[in-house]
């Protein structure tokens, strides 16, 4: 598909939001150029319910009109949509199940426990700190499989697992800061550690990782406003 | 494809095993398949193939397993893109395909409650059982299949649980002939797809199975 003009395509999203996160990346991997529409904390516009009526969440790509939601399936649609640029998602049928697999992993058990470290004390948070960080040996063991010695989960370039789980990176640091906790260490998981710094060090996703210090501000003021830390996107 | 080995590791009553054997059967594809003894013990393929979840479905393809059954229909659906897509073409139905399928498992997998639950948990349960087919319901519309025309992806995702919608209305206490009349006939519109046929429990078995997990729970 020919690039289309930037009104064409637009997010509606956050920016402290790792999900929102995985759009603009996807967007960036492809050079396309998009609107980005900021929803304001604690309301939702009416362009969100209207396009995302099923969940009334962000983020939610709007191609041409077209509402798309649920961050790993936009990022499989733009993958798809621009297929002339650099490709997210491996060719091989397996390799894909494999990152699709590790990627519903960083959704539905490394992201939930990261949250949980914040409210927890004491006992109950040293079982949590030590289910994620087994979780991400598991990732190590993971990365080590599927990069063959190369910068990312992808190979040479960034793909589908490294934006799934990379997007987490701004809140695994934020975490680690105001819990007095290590999640990524090069004892356990040297590779990863590798792997964030090549990460954030790529131009496709240099500033779209919020600062450390703005979510841990971020954090207080949901804390604040909800009296729930890291309230959902 | 002729000497590829496919075995599936399997539960019977399970609606996500279910998913892949509808997969398999719309594309042809011969495979052995293993009952494991999810009640008992684990088999160790099982716990070698998935030693993350340790949970069936798991797909061995030439001795390289897959996981999770959504993924695992998508990988059937990339390696035998000869015949019977079951994922549509146009990038922007697929990502409605993968949205609904996606809401299936997040939204209607996550059952227990109507059945294993009792009193407040239940209720609740139940509440959210009926709101999330009303949202199906409205979404299925007076199409013949969620895709369309042609049965897919999303029909798969859901139809598995049909099997078990007897169980729902007899602990939920409701018809869902009366509050989801189009799914109803959609089931019976899908059902008649050998692939799906076959593929299904028998509900009368399903709910002896429920029967026996509620003593199991101290239910009943």
């Amino acid at each position: 598909m020919a690039n289309s003009s930037c009104s064409d395509v637009k997010v509606l999203g956050a920016w402290p939001s790792p999900f929102v996160t995985r759009v603009r990346i996807a967007l960036n991997i492809k050079s396309v150029k998009y609107e980005f529409l900021e929803e304001a904390l604690g309301s939702k516009s009416q362009l969100l319910l209207q396009s995302n009526p099923v969940y009334k969440k962000i983020p939610v790509l709007i191609h041409g009109g077209k509402p798309i939601s649920e961050s790993l399936i936009i990022v499989q649609y733009i993958d798809e949509v621009w297929s002339s640029g650099p490709s997210i998602l491996p060719s091989d049928p397996y390799d894909r199940a494999i990152e699709r697999f590790w990627a519903a992993y960083v959704d539905d058990k490394i992201f939930p426990s990261m949250k949980l470290i914040n409210t927890a004390q004491g006992e109950e948070k040293a079982a949590i700190v030590e289910q994620v960080t087994e979780g991400l040996v598991l990732l190590e063991e993971a990365f080590q499989k599927s990069s063959k010695g190369k910068a990312f989960f992808g190979g040479d370039r960034i793909g589908f697992l490294d934006i799934a789980f990379g997007s987490m990176l701004g809140w695994l640091r934020a975490i680690e800061k105001m819990g007095g906790v290590k999640l990524l260490d090069e004892a356990k998981t040297p590779g990863l550690v590798q792997w964030a710094e090549s990460l954030c060090a790529d131009g496709a996703v240099k500033g779209i990782i919020p600062d450390t210090e703005k979510l841990v501000e971020f954090a207080k003021i949901l804390v604040k406003m909800k009296g729930v830390p890291l309230g959902k996107n | 494809m002729a000497d590829d080995e496919m075995i599936l590791l399997d539960y019977w009553v399970s609606v996500f095993g279910m998913r892949v054997r509808i997969a398999l059967a719309e594309k042809e594809i011969k495979y052995e398949s293993r009952e494991e003894d999810l009640l008992g013990n684990k088999s160790d393929l099982l716990l070698k193939m998935n030693p993350i979840y340790k949970k069936i479905p798991v797909l061995i393809h030439n001795g390289k397993p897959v996981c999770e059954s959504l993924i695992i229909v998508q990988y059937i659906d990339e390696i035998w893109n000869d015949r019977s897509p079951l994922l549509p073409s146009d990038p922007y139905q697929r990502a409605q395909a993968r949205f609904w399928a996606d809401f299936v498992d997040k939204k209607v997998a996550p059952r227990p409650g109507v059945l294993w639950g009792k009193g407040e948990e239940q209720e609740a349960a139940r509440n959210e059982f009926l709101e999330t087919f009303k949202i199906l319901e409205g979404e299925l519309g007076d199409k013949p299949y969620f895709g369309g025309e042609t049965f897919g992806f999303v029909d798969i995702s859901l139809v598995t649980f049909a099997c078990w919608f007897h169980a729902f209305e007899t602990f939920g206490k409701f018809s869902m002939k009366a509050e989801f009349p189009k799914i109803t006939e959609w089931a019976k519109r899908c059902m008649q797809r050998e692939s799906v046929a076959k593929s299904l429990q028998d509900p009368q078995k399903v709910d002896e199975f429920v029967v026996e997990y509620r003593k199991r729970l101290g239910l009943e």
